[in-house]
């Protein structure tokens, strides 16, 4: 992989800013950044949310908002023919789009919405084929099945003449991918281009995009937030914040001998999960506080007269069993059934069959069988911290009405011990008493996810179920927030039942992991022996599919594949 | 596809059996029954009628049976041999009177429909791509005014003005000389210069409405990152916008058939009552006031299907425009 | 790979030193941040709201047709059923504030010009022209017509009118009978604009009660009422306005009419809020922090009032508000088809009734001109200012 830096790069950035004009504020998107792009090479543009590295990759093809303004920089690509002066050309010039696709080409997060869904996929790659190709339209289309065949997609003449809403996630961004590629571009770039798919599908993308590289001598454009994909697939990095860059070097030199505080920090977060767990595993020889026994959901369609038609089996038998003072993970990909098995423990849904039972209450209950009162005794005793910290907090009430609101519904306190109570709730989590008269909006997200969890704190609870608590943050802030949750189950007697697709985060945070697979458990275990050991085919591929944070020792594309 | 056309044209018999009993209530609201307001007309001309031959026409037109009765006997001749009733009024079968103005309802309805499409595409689609430019504004400004005017006022108005400046009467479809006579090519270039002011009025509000939704829909699918990778492919803009958003935009206009239908045929009734056009609209109204319920029932009834076809079918256009329909 | 880790050819960039979040430049000197972070939704609405410039304008002229509505027999220079059998179709008078005397001098003295009339000979068609010789003063809280506000308080003053009564004063023109359509137009903005209010509302009840039924009952009571939302909006509105419209027995009183008519107008619109106000309902309902509060312990009815009604409300008046156009235009489409309200009770629509064929437009332009702008004004008003409150009605969106 050590190619000598060719003197000339191939795409050159010099000083480039953008300006974003809003309607209060001019923000300074990017401000002076410089890079290079070498043929063959890799560089990550890494950052967290908001530090301008997607404003920046979309400047190189000048697909910027019309609100925002480039007020600075070169951006030069190099040619047989000469150097280009991509920032010089008009906006939508003949010149600058005859650079998008067929010199530069471009990869999306979210594959869904950046296809049209009214066409083909065949149809919207032989477009590219021919505008940037000299080709006939017959030539064209055994082009994109030809295309579709590289990116590994089965059956290309066929699923050619689909829809983007019949193919799968993966599938979608492999189509992507050979649209990007059609006409031969010198430069890819891809924008977070596995951020929304499961972690295996993750790899086997970036698998793909890195044979490809190799086989055409592409140079990468990666932007990404996940420093271990980083250590995986970069040759150089750039780590942005708030519009600069702050640090850029090889890759290695960046994973190990970061100079900027700030890069030091990202990836003491990153490293800090991925460290083995401190924790000691509760005592489990005394009876466990919740059992839940052959759980199942199935949903099911059917016909006027009340047929069946299909059913799902969204969970399938599930049996779980939670200690006192466990954190009891439960992983899985997207569709594994893992939410749906949290929402049925509270009862937001009800479920085909099983049985949970509740052992909090002087005596044993099932929980499926419990009328409102003891229902609601239930739910005092077992809270949820939601997913998303925005849609979760009623944005007209203010976070003391927010965090009182089961104090008032049970009518445990009022007036001046309510508002104590809410002031030691919120100190609790790390917040200044003074939050309380404000409303949510004037909160960052990982704010919010701690008055979440003052909220759930506030009916001394004994469990606490967090539904990827922690996926929508940046993660500096998620590792802060699951200190926070780990050093309130030293004081306050908890247990947590953890629901993350991240397997990093369940291991830093749990005793025991479940591992779910399409509905069904398929391995429990101690966190350390799933994530170290793993026993069933499908969590080995898990496990083996997550990024590693350390670029002399990249695994990622190593892993070990689980046919269902 | 198939599947798809069975199970709307199903879902459609519960509404249609709705409107139905809507116009039978209409038919049944005024106080009496027609034979009372038969027999009050036939008293105010002299003529008298005895006891007995009352009775015996009650029985005829199952006045006595139970509503259920008198529905089911009023639909199912409609359906099983085209008896839309009898109208005292004129004296004649309600079949005989309605086609042919429903047919000028439906053809000034479709002709507006299509100058609604022909003028909102375009405005709609330079609102959205020049957003807060000049043209956008007027439009705007256009599409407030539109909404604004109601259609009866719109019509009279466009009457004064071309009376008063340019001393043309611009009521019925023909000019008298025209009215009853052959198709011919002066007939139907009168028929066009009298035409474009129902056009226009009828046409007005839902030009406006659609310019708004066009606006609104086509700059949230601009937005959209499928946007940004057609740009990204180096398609010029103008081929980024009409195959790409564009033709997801289009879904309101198609599916505005079924909610600019209604309205048309709205405006039509008004508007016709205002101009003097030979619809259905100034019969229904006179049908009404004179209580002629049959034929006034069978006007709303046939309104009410009307607009249900005119939703069926923007339905299955926009199946055959978004597989994302058709698929599911 | 390689074991050789290329020497490291660091550029570290300037230390961004202290700084705490992304750079900006305020345009104008901000807001004091904290002053947002306490302020509830209501507060963001009437911020977002008021910045509206427009929408504030269209709300200022609904207060002040609802004022003139409220106070027409103040404002109205006559009485609005007086017949002048004079002064038919007799043109609008213009004022002018100063009179010229025969020294040629000008003085102060509000006035309108008298009516000079003519008959044509053939057609025994009484025509009138302004005449400037003879001046009548005007003024304002002048004595005239007596009348008793709100039936309670027995008056004789009015904002403005002649300084002496039998004197004509028609600055808006008048109609068949003589009548001053000024007057006419103040009285008929009364009626019009309490049709629209009255009819919202009772759309509201409506709408707000089968909606309940239908998510309270579900199962084949929700089904029911929602075929029947399917049904009334399929149905093309005129026709089926006149249908309804033309039962109303002829010898009902014209209250029971009014009634009656806004409640056949609010018949056919209660079906959009029903709809609006459900799916809103039914988005809310699968909220994260609607299930937040149903996990807090909170019942049904805390649910629904607490959590769901307040994002509601704003979105609720909005939606009123932009109903009540509709409203009136049918109200007024009703009577100008003579099958809504009737003489002696005055509407805008009633008094469009007298525009209905193109030789009274052509002889009196003015009474199609004034009714049809009142229209067109309120409707406009109504428009901006609900389009104002629906884009202020949700201050968290982004």
């Amino acid at each position: 992989m050590n190619t000598q830096d060719t003197p000339l790069p191939l795409l050159s950035v010099r000083n480039l800013s953008i300006d974003f004009h809003l309607r209060s504020h001019v923000l300074h998107a990017v401000r002076d950044v410089s890079f290079d792009l070498h043929p063959g090479r890799t560089l990550c543009l890494v950052g967290e949310s908001g530090s301008g590295k997607s404003v920046t990759a979309r400047a190189l093809l000048r697909l910027i908002d019309p609100q925002a303004r480039v007020s600075g920089g070169t951006i030069t690509l190099n040619s047989a023919e000469g150097p280009l002066h991509l920032d010089r050309m008009a906006a939508n010039s003949r010149e600058i789009r005859a650079v998008r696709g067929g010199r530069i080409g471009l990869i999306f997060q979210e594959p869904m919405s950046s296809l049209s869904p009214v066409r083909t996929i065949g149809a919207q790659i032989v477009e590219a084929l021919l505008l940037h190709r000299k080709m006939t339209k017959a030539e064209a289309k055994a082009e994109t099945v030809n295309l579709l065949k590289q990116v590994e997609i089965a059956q290309p003449e066929k699923m050619a003449d689909r829809y983007t809403f019949e193919f799968s996630g993966g599938m979608r961004q492999r189509a992507m991918i050979a649209m990007a590629l059609a006409c031969d571009p010198d430069i890819l770039i891809a924008d977070e281009p596995t951020t929304a798919l499961d972690v295996t599908t993750q790899a086997e993308i970036m698998d793909l995009i890195g044979r490809l590289q190799a086989s055409r001598g592409m140079a990468m454009l990666m932007i990404t937030h996940d420093l271990g994909l980083v250590a995986e697939v970069a040759d150089d990095v750039a780590v942005m914040r708030w519009g600069k860059i702050i640090e850029q070097g090889p890759v290695d030199a960046i994973f190990h001998a970061a100079q900027h505080p700030y890069t030091k920090r990202l990836l003491a977060a990153t490293l800090q999960l991925d460290s083995a767990p401190k924790r000691v595993p509760p005592a489990t020889d005394s009876k466990p506080l919740l059992s839940v026994h052959g759980l199942s959901k199935y949903f099911g369609g059917h016909d006027w007269r009340g047929r069946p038609t299909y059913s799902i089996k969204a969970v399938d038998d599930v049996s779980l069993d939670l200690w006192p003072g466990e954190n009891l993970g439960i992983v899985g990909e997207s569709g594994s059934g893992k939410t749906t098995v949290g929402r049925m423990l509270l009862r937001i849904m009800e479920p085909t069959s099983g049985r949970i039972l509740w052992r909090g209450a002087p005596t044993e209950q099932d929980v499926l069988q419990m009328r409102p009162p003891e229902l609601g005794q239930f739910r005092s005793a077992v809270r949820l911290v939601f997913q998303d910290p925005f849609a979760s907090l009623n944005p007209r009430m203010t976070v003391k009405q927010v965090i009182a609101d089961p104090l008032v519904v049970s009518g445990a306190l009022t007036g001046a011990a309510l508002e104590e109570r809410v002031g030691t709730l919120l100190e609790m989590v790390g917040l200044d008493r003074s939050a309380m008269e404000r409303y949510p909006h004037a909160f960052s997200g990982g704010q919010r996810q701690r008055i979440s969890i003052a909220r759930a704190l506030a009916l001394d609870p004994r469990i606490i179920i967090a539904d990827e608590a922690t996926s929508a943050l940046d993660v500096s802030i998620r590792a802060q927030v699951m200190d926070l949750l780990l050093d309130l189950q030293k004081r306050l007697d908890l247990s947590f039942i953890f629901i993350a697709h991240d397997i990093s985060v369940v291991r830093y945070f749990c005793d025991r992991v479940a591992v779910m697979h399409q509905g069904r458990i398929v391995e429990t275990g101690a966190a350390e022996q799933i994530c170290t050991a793993p026993e069933h085919p499908y969590t080995q591929s898990l496990i083996s599919a997550v990024p590693n944070p350390d670029p002399r020792d990249r695994r990622m594309l190593h892993r070990t594949k689980f046919i269902a | 596809m198939l599947g798809y056309v069975f199970k709307r044209i199903l879902l459609m018999i519960p509404t249609m059996i709705g409107i139905s009993i809507i116009s039978f209530v209409i038919i049944q609201l005024p106080p009496g029954d027609y034979l009372t307001s038969l027999l009050a007309s036939m008293a105010d001309s002299g003529q008298t009628v005895d006891a007995t031959e009352i009775a015996r026409m009650r029985a005829n037109y199952g006045l006595d049976d139970p509503m259920v009765v008198q529905y089911w006997k009023w639909i199912s001749g409609i359906i099983l041999r085209g008896d839309f009733g009898y109208s005292f009024e004129w004296g004649r079968p309600v079949s005989e009177l309605i086609w042919d103005r429903m047919g000028a309802t439906l053809s000034i309805s479709v002709a507006a429909l299509l100058f609604v499409w022909a003028v909102s595409l375009p405005i709609g689609i330079y609102s959205a791509v020049k957003r807060h430019s000049i043209g956008d504004h007027i439009a705007t400004l256009f599409g407030f005014l539109g909404l604004a005017i109601p259609n009866f006022i719109l019509a009279l108005t466009l009457m004064y003005v071309s009376y008063k400046y340019f001393d043309q009467s611009v009521g019925g479809l023909y000019s008298p000389e025209y009215v009853g006579a052959d198709w011919s090519w002066g007939r139907v270039w009168d028929l066009l210069k009298h035409l474009w002011i129902p056009v226009i009025v009828i046409g007005t509000s839902g030009t406006a409405a659609l310019i708004r939704i066009l606006r609104a829909n086509l700059t949230d699918e601009l937005s959209k990152p499928y946007v940004v990778t057609a740009r990204a492919k180096g398609l010029s803009e103008y081929e980024v916008i009409m195959r790409y958003p564009v033709r997801i935009a289009l879904n309101p206009f198609v599916s505005a058939i079924g909610w600019v239908l209604p309205q048309l045929i709205s405006g039509v009734t008004i508007t016709a009552i205002v101009l003097n056009l030979p619809t259905a609209g100034p019969l229904l109204l006179r049908a009404l006031i004179s209580q002629d319920m049959y034929l006034a029932g069978s006007f709303i009834l046939l309104m009410g299907v009307l607009t249900l076809i005119g939703m069926l079918v923007s339905d299955l256009l926009l199946a055959l425009l978004d597989p994302r329909i058709r698929f599911t | 790979m390689s074991d050789t880790h290329p020497t490291p050819t660091f550029m570290i960039l300037p230390s961004d030193g202290e700084e705490t979040g992304p750079a900006v430049s305020p345009l104008r000197p901000g807001q004091n941040p904290d002053a947002i972070a306490i302020s509830g939704q209501w507060t963001l609405i009437r911020r977002r709201f008021f910045s509206n410039k427009v929408a504030v304008f269209a709300g200022i002229v609904v207060l002040l047709f609802y004022a003139i509505g409220l106070f027409a027999e103040f404002l109205a220079p006559t009485s609005p059923t007086l017949a002048q059998p004079t002064f038919t179709y007799a043109p609008p008078q213009d004022i002018s504030l100063f009179v010229t005397g025969e020294d040629g001098t000008r003085h102060w003295e509000p006035h309108v010009k008298g009516y000079a009339m003519t008959v044509d000979p053939a057609s025994l068609r009484r025509s009138f022209a302004i005449d400037d010789a003879n001046v009548i003063p005007i003024g304002l809280f002048v004595e005239g017509v007596p009348y008793k506000l709100w039936g309670l308080f027995e008056m004789n003053t009015h904002l403005l009118g002649p300084l002496d009564p039998t004197q004509p004063m028609n600055l808006l023109g008048t109609d068949s009978l003589g009548r001053d359509l000024l007057s006419r137009l103040i009285f008929g903005t009364r009626i019009s604009m309490s049709i629209g209010l009255i009819g919202v509302i009772s759309s509201l009840i409506i709408g707000v009660t089968l909606g309940a039924l239908s998510g309270y009952f579900g199962g084949w009571t929700d089904i029911a009422i929602q075929r029947l939302i399917e049904v009334i909006s399929a149905m093309p509105t005129i026709p089926l306005w006149l249908g309804l419209a033309a039962a109303v027995p002829i010898a009902w009183s014209p209250l029971q009419v009014y009634f009656m008519v806004t409640l056949i107008v609010s018949l056919l619109a209660w079906t959009g809020l029903a709809r609006e106000v459900r799916g809103r309902f039914l988005a809310l309902r699968s909220e994260d922090f609607v299930t937040a509060a149903i996990l807090d312990g909170s019942g049904q009815m805390r649910v629904i009032f607490r959590h769901i009604l307040p994002s509601l409300t704003s979105h609720i008046l909005a939606v009123v508000t932009l109903a009540i156009p509709t409203m009136i235009v049918a109200e007024t489409a009703l009577s100008f088809l003579g099958i809504g309200l009737k003489s002696p009770v005055i509407s805008w629509g009633v008094l469009l009734q007298d525009a209905q064929n193109i030789r009274t437009i052509a002889t009196a332009p003015w009474l199609l001109i004034w009714p049809s702008g009142a229209v067109v004004l309120t409707v406009l008003a109504f428009n901006f200012l609900g389009d104002g409150m629906r884009d202020a009605a949700d201050p968290y969106a982004t």
